[in-house]
């Protein structure tokens, strides 16, 4: 086992025993030795992004479409900082990625040496952990650890800072075998006298109700499958969170849709009125309770989580159950099993009534159009088009991204991968190219805005590098349209530095990067250019031109409880006094 | 009411209960950057840190014990804790403050050492040295025209020591911050 070889080498030797098979990076003086050893070896291999950031963001989709830890290799100075938006990104939605990050030789750090920064000191608030290699003998132990924090408990990204020196010096490689961390245990087994008190409350509920997140799927392919027994069994209806999307079937007829902000009328209704509430894997953010006062007022609430400062952070809960979703569901769903427990089914009966009347409000409806694209239309017809084959979906941030989240139904876990907690444009095109990597034959698709795809526009050339045949789906509304929604509804309509001026020629900038443009203007034309861009084998860049001024709604108004929710109907009248003249002209 | 502010999505901030102050003992692996992970933590999040002491208590193992006096509204305080458990470095962290009203006693064992320079002649040097004698205060350094005094215990206890030697010269103090342990027999 033990081995004598470089920095280099154990960095590689590491990722090789740690099962990994693709990185994503960019070199530079302080990786030079890491990259030498990476072309002389064929188990890792590389792949070439265009910005770190994009390397970053693409092992996240890497990491959320396969379950595995997302690996990025970036150098010290400017590739570390340009790698710390990904990293944020990853550590909001508990993403498990190790980014490798080059240093300055130890002897110089702290002297401003060239392309140094204090890589551990901007990263400390943007990882789960970090580290700085100083000596050889540590080297691979804190590679293997590295691999162990990231993907244990609730998963994050992490940072291995390794200076030129160690790169080159030589020692002795311990494989990951018995490489724990010393005292990082995360409790994975729910506490059994709270399992027991959660089953009860759920069994005694009239109105209960599932709010489940990110952490269902971060759990694993076995809490999915519990967590439809377990609201199987008890006959519980179920809303998610934005990150949480596919844990539970959309086709399920328990299934409310997407709860908060931009959620649906049955969910977030559910949610203020229900009086068990099951929070699975979530965390209570400030998109999903709106006004805290004014949260589900009357509802006892159970929290299941396996991050105990996630417990009582925002809204104080009746029963914090800290473990794994996986491990405490199965609890769950044997104590249901040996309680047998007589559910009051009037109540239910009548739950679930009250939610078919909302339901009745059909919340996401919109004015259809004949001769203007409807963006939710368009996410209407790539789904019906899609759902068949083996698909999955990433997106920018803004209102294309809601639009997916309502109109892109999933089924499975793993299939959607957006940036929830910090919202960041730029995320879904390079995104793409991870899953796609992961992924070579399935079918992938960013639906993207028009000014969110053009902060990462450059990775289009890592997928024509790589062959990685991404779909990039633009929703081209020429504006911010989240921002000009916001500036029209609450900042009387002042539309300030919102329209996207002098945006490209999306069909010939594809062309310019070597991969196919596609475009659509009219309803009548999007199905027979969507097949085609399904069908085309090389990566594409769709300009689908979506009416200019439509809103996302149903929307939970500023500082507003879930039940004071606007829905697209009660609006348009003030909209269009809003909207104003000029405005209209754009529509 | 609602937040009626027109410009804002966020929640307001909810203002209804009372801010306590608590100490926290903090054990962690004493190994580079564990300080800053710690102190980032409050500066980041927001949280208040009114004293904080740090040192070194076990060679072998590598442990630190870190002590600080913060200040919260209960469910704040409640996070802090969670959220110090949650540092990769960091083995346990107690509050003491809790651990002590369980025990029903109002506070934890507190101390804390100053030391205090005190600059004068005739009546106001001997009033130094009366006061610092009923405080149980040693002097550690003295010339004709001044005094170092060494004055250890309870927080209350050297800032009235402070206040009193603040007329009479008072022109430098050094504090270590507050150290603090549970009474009873159980270890940490
Ligand atoms: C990096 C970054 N900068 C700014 C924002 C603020 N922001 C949120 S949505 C949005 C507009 C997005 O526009 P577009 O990509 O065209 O999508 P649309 O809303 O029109 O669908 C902006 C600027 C952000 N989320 N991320």
């Amino acid at each position: 086992m033990a081995k004598i070889m470089t920095g280099a080498e154990m960095v590689i030797k590491a990722l090789a025993d740690q099962g990994v098979k693709h990185i994503f990076g960019y070199p530079g003086g302080a990786v030079l030795p890491i990259y030498d050893e990476l072309v002389q070896q064929d188990k890792v291999e590389h792949v070439l992004v265009r910005h770190e950031q994009g390397a970053v963001h693409a092992a996240e989709g890497y990491a959320r479409s396969t379950g595995d830890v997302g690996v990025v290799l970036v150098t010290s100075g400017p590739g570390a900082t340009n790698a710390v938006t990904g990293l944020t990104d990853a550590l909001m939605d508990s993403i498990p990625v190790v980014c490798i990050t080059g240093q300055v030789p130890t002897h110089l750090i702290g002297n401003d040496a060239f392309q140094e920064c204090d890589t551990v000191g901007i990263t400390r608030p943007c990882t789960k952990h970090n580290w700085l290699v100083k000596n050889i003998d540590d080297l691979a132990r804190v590679m293997h650890e590295a691999f162990y924090v990231a993907k244990s408990g609730r998963p994050g990204p992490v940072v291995v800072d390794v200076p030129k020196d160690i790169q080159f010096a030589s020692g002795t490689y311990v494989g990951p075998s018995n490489i724990a961390h010393k005292t990082y245990r995360p409790q994975m087994k729910g506490d059994q006298n709270a399992i027991r008190q959660a089953v009860e409350l759920l069994a005694a509920a009239k109105r209960p109700l599932f709010y489940t997140g990110g952490g269902v799927i971060n759990s694993g392919d076995t809490a999915t499958k519990l967590l439809r027994e377990l609201a199987g069994m008890a006959g519980v209806p179920v809303t998610s969170t934005l990150m949480g999307l596919g844990a539970f079937p959309a086709s399920h007829e328990q299934w409310l849709g997407m709860l908060g902000m931009h959620g649906t009328y049955q969910a977030n209704l559910a949610m203020h009125d229900c009086d068990v509430m099951v929070c699975i894997g979530a965390r209570f953010d400030d998109r999903i309770t709106g006004r805290i006062d004014a949260f589900s007022p009357d509802s006892t609430k159970i929290h299941i989580d396996i991050d105990p400062s996630s417990i009582n952070k925002n809204v104080a809960v009746d029963l914090p159950i800290i473990g794994d979703v996986a491990y405490v569901l199965e609890d769950m769903i044997r104590v249901w099993r040996n309680l047998a427990p007589d559910i009051d089914k009037k109540a239910q009966a009548a739950w679930w009534k009250q939610i078919d009347t909302w339901r009745a409000k059909d919340c996401l409806k919109y004015k259809a159009n004949v001769d203007i694209i409807m963006p939710q239309y368009a996410i209407q017809r790539i789904y019906e088009l899609t759902r068949e084959r083996d698909t999955y979906i990433t997106t920018e941030v803004g209102q294309h991204q809601m639009w997916a989240a309502q109109f892109y139904h999933f089924d499975e876990p793993n299939r959607w991968m957006t940036s929830g907690g910090l919202g960041t444009m730029g995320y879904g095109l390079p995104a793409a190219v991870g899953v796609q990597v992961a992924h070579p034959d399935s079918l992938v698709i960013d639906i993207a805005g028009d000014a969110s795809v053009l902060m990462t526009m450059q990775e289009m050339s890592t997928a024509v590098q790589h062959n990685l045949p991404i779909k990039i789906f633009i929703l081209n509304n020429q504006y911010m349209g989240m921002v000009r929604q916001w500036q029209q509804l609450l900042h009387g309509n002042r539309l300030s530095h919102s329209y996207m001026e002098s945006l490209p020629d999306f069909v010939k900038l594809a062309e310019a990067y070597g991969c196919v443009g596609l475009r659509a203007e009219k309803p009548a034309e999007l199905d027979d250019a969507i097949m085609e861009m399904v069908k085309v084998d090389r990566p594409v860049l769709f300009d689908c031109r979506v009416a200019s001024l439509a809103n996302c709604y149903p929307m939970i108004p500023s500082g507003e409880a879930h039940n004071k929710m606007l829905l697209g109907d009660d609006v348009d009248d003030e909209l269009d006094s809003a909207v104003g003249e000029k405005g209209k002209v754009l529509v | 009411m609602p937040n009626k502010s027109p410009s804002t999505h966020y929640p307001a901030q909810v203002l209804h209960e009372k801010t306590e102050s608590h100490t926290l003992s903090v054990l962690v692996d004493n190994e580079p950057g564990v300080l800053a992970r710690v102190i980032g933590l409050f500066s980041g999040r927001g949280y208040n840190i009114d004293s904080l002491t740090v040192s070194e208590v076990s060679h072998e193992a590598h442990l630190s014990r870190i002590t600080m006096v913060t200040k919260g509204t209960p469910m704040v305080i409640d996070q802090i804790k969670h959220q110090l458990e949650r540092l990769v470095p960091v083995h346990v962290v107690d509050d003491l403050t809790i651990v002590a009203q369980e025990a029903g006693h109002e506070k934890p064992l507190e101390r804390e050492l100053a030391l205090a320079k005190v600059v004068g002649k005739g009546d106001r040097r001997v009033e130094a040295l009366r006061i610092a004698e009923a405080f149980r205060a040693h002097v550690v350094d003295a010339s004709t025209e001044h005094f170092v005094f060494e004055l250890t215990g309870r927080i209350s206890k050297i800032e009235q020591f402070l206040v009193l030697m603040q007329p009479l010269g008072l022109v430098e103090v050094a504090r270590t911050g507050v150290a603090a342990i549970s009474r009873g027999k159980e270890g940490m």
